[in-house]
């Protein structure tokens, strides 16, 4: 039976995953995705699902036993975050290199170091060349929205590809709201059995998985690899309005947020873009032609839409909550500047990096990209194409040297 | 051989034709040094045939008989692991560097 239930983003994945009951859950606990696990394993203690759940000792291991549970014909999932992505890293090249449909939820955490275990997409936005397909959720129903869907993505003959879905640290995975579950049968009808396109199991068909390739082969692999995520847009778009007509939620690449008349754009992804949405909504009463473009699919990148929905603005700006050393922008930055090259018309960009280590982006961060926004329309001129929002910085003036702190007794 | 097009192989670079690394010829891969079996001094212990890498050591019969270069890179593990007191397998000098038979 669909109930309103109060769950937080990581009981909300946990919820989807009971409905779902893959055949293989492999998965080490990691702040902030830990409670996932934690659930899960509650459920399969509980009898509320059937499927094997299996506690390795690392997330190296963790997606090995997913990679094997997979080629050997299962449907798998997991589950982590930050350092826990990190150390699984080799094997998310190889789980997209076998074209596995391997399911993960990650709750997105900063990366060491310092180490801290609040929400920012270092993680993700680090494995973004790693082959798989990549969701971002804004809130609890969108995590659970898109971890049913990955689902269906993943497992699609055409796509036959790893996906993952990021739910921000703390913000999301922590915040409890109250979200629509679905009935478990709907979910499970909805998702359907799943096909492998191989299996290690059917002895009628033997084969060898991750075998060597010399210089002969290797490049054509590659390249093999590549129509999966490729055909994935087109799938995708299916899935989301598909899960539109049977839950009422329609899902597309990105969402556009009072874009119709807009003058000036902000983009950003997840939690930050609710926050993005009050500050549109009062800015627009005070007579700004603002919008909001929500990226949701990263990889595969939807360049073309994205431009398309950009090109006649006279200024964007594209928010970024992790950062890329050393490059031109963080990455959602350089993917849609890139995105924007072949348009004759295109609006100005600038790139802010916001919410690393889970600091906070309030409603008057958003008032101050926009005033910066209204003043390149006016202008037409970018001052500082990068910034920084809610960071300290050196004031003017002010001695570079000694810091005056208050001693113990507050003066 | 013919090499499939990206197109034509099956999906997730998985080998459909398990065992056809036997058309690998790592003999090739040798370089100026061979093994060479002395029968009259093996004790048939098959250290040579448990340690091999490529299951060079033919073995017939229950016994190690000779060598198998379409195999063998010449590696020297064979003649290393030989406990036996007068060595039954010794690594000696190759001038031709192709595998018997010259197909590699």
């Amino acid at each position: 039976m669909k109930t309103l239930k109060p769950l937080n983003g990581n009981q909300t994945i946990a919820e989807a995953a009971r409905q779902i009951d893959p055949d293989v859950i492999a998965a080490y606990p990691i702040t902030p995705s830990t409670a996932i696990v934690e659930s899960i394993a509650q459920f399969r203690a509980d009898g509320l699902i059937t499927g094997e759940f299996v506690c390795p000792e690392s997330e190296h291991s963790a997606m090995s036993v997913c990679i094997g549970a997979a080629a050997g014909g299962g449907r798998v999932m997991t589950a982590t975050s930050s350092q826990g992505l990190a150390l699984m890293w080799e094997m998310l090249y190889i789980a997209a290199g076998l074209r596995l449909p391997i399911v993960a939820a990650i709750a997105n955490r900063a990366l060491s170091a310092p180490i801290n275990i609040h929400g920012d997409h270092s993680d993700t936005m680090g494995a973004r060349d790693s082959g798989w397909i990549q969701i971002y959720s804004e809130n609890c129903q969108e995590a659970y929205d898109n971890f049913i869907q990955a689902f269906r993505i993943a497992e699609h003959p055409d796509v036959r590809t790893p996906v993952l879905v990021g739910l921000d640290g703390f913000i999301i995975s922590h915040s409890t709201e109250v979200i629509q579950v679905e009935d478990d049968e709907e979910v499970k009808k909805f998702i359907g059995e799943y096909k492998p396109a191989y299996s290690l199991l059917d002895t009628s068909r033997k084969i060898t998985v991750g075998p060597i390739d010399f210089t002969d082969y290797y490049f054509e692999h590659k390249r093999s690899q590549l129509e999966g995520i490729e055909n994935s847009p087109a799938i995708i778009e299916e899935v989301g309005k598909e899960f539109g007509k049977k839950f009422g939620r329609a899902y597309g690449y990105f969402e556009e947020y009072r874009m119709n008349d807009a003058e000036v754009a902000i983009v950003v992804m997840s939690s930050a873009a609710g926050t993005s949405k009050d500050a549109i909504d009062e800015l627009r009463q005070e007579g700004m032609r603002i919008g909001l473009l929500k990226p949701r699919v990263f990889r595969p990148f939807p360049d073309k839409k994205i431009a398309e929905a950009l090109k006649r603005l006279k200024a964007v700006a594209v928010l970024d909550r992790s950062s890329s050393p050393g490059a031109f922008g963080a990455p959602l930055f350089t993917e849609i500047r890139s995105a924007l090259y072949d348009s004759a018309e295109r609006p100005k960009i600038v790139n802010y990096v916001y919410g690393l280590g889970g600091r906070d982006i309030k409603v008057e961060h958003f008032r101050e990209v926009a005033e910066k926004l209204d003043s390149i329309r006016k202008t037409g001129k970018v001052e500082e194409a990068y910034g920084y929002l809610n960071l300290r910085e050196q004031r003017k003036g002010e001695y570079h040297g000694e810091i005056k702190r208050p001693g113990p007794d507050g003066r | 051989m013919k090499k499939e097009s990206w197109k034509e192989l099956p999906t997730g670079a998985i080998n459909v034709h398990p065992g056809n690394s036997v058309s690998n010829l790592t003999g090739t891969w040798r370089s100026g040094m061979k093994p060479q079996f002395i029968e009259e001094n093996c004790i048939q212990c098959f250290f040579c045939w448990l340690y091999c890498p490529h299951f060079a050591i033919l073995v017939k019969e229950g016994e190690v008989k000779s060598i198998n270069y379409d195999y063998c890179t010449g590696c020297g593990i064979c003649a290393e692991e030989c406990p036996s007191k007068q060595k039954s397998i010794i690594m000696v000098k190759e001038e031709v560097k192709l595998a018997e038979g010259g197909k590699g």
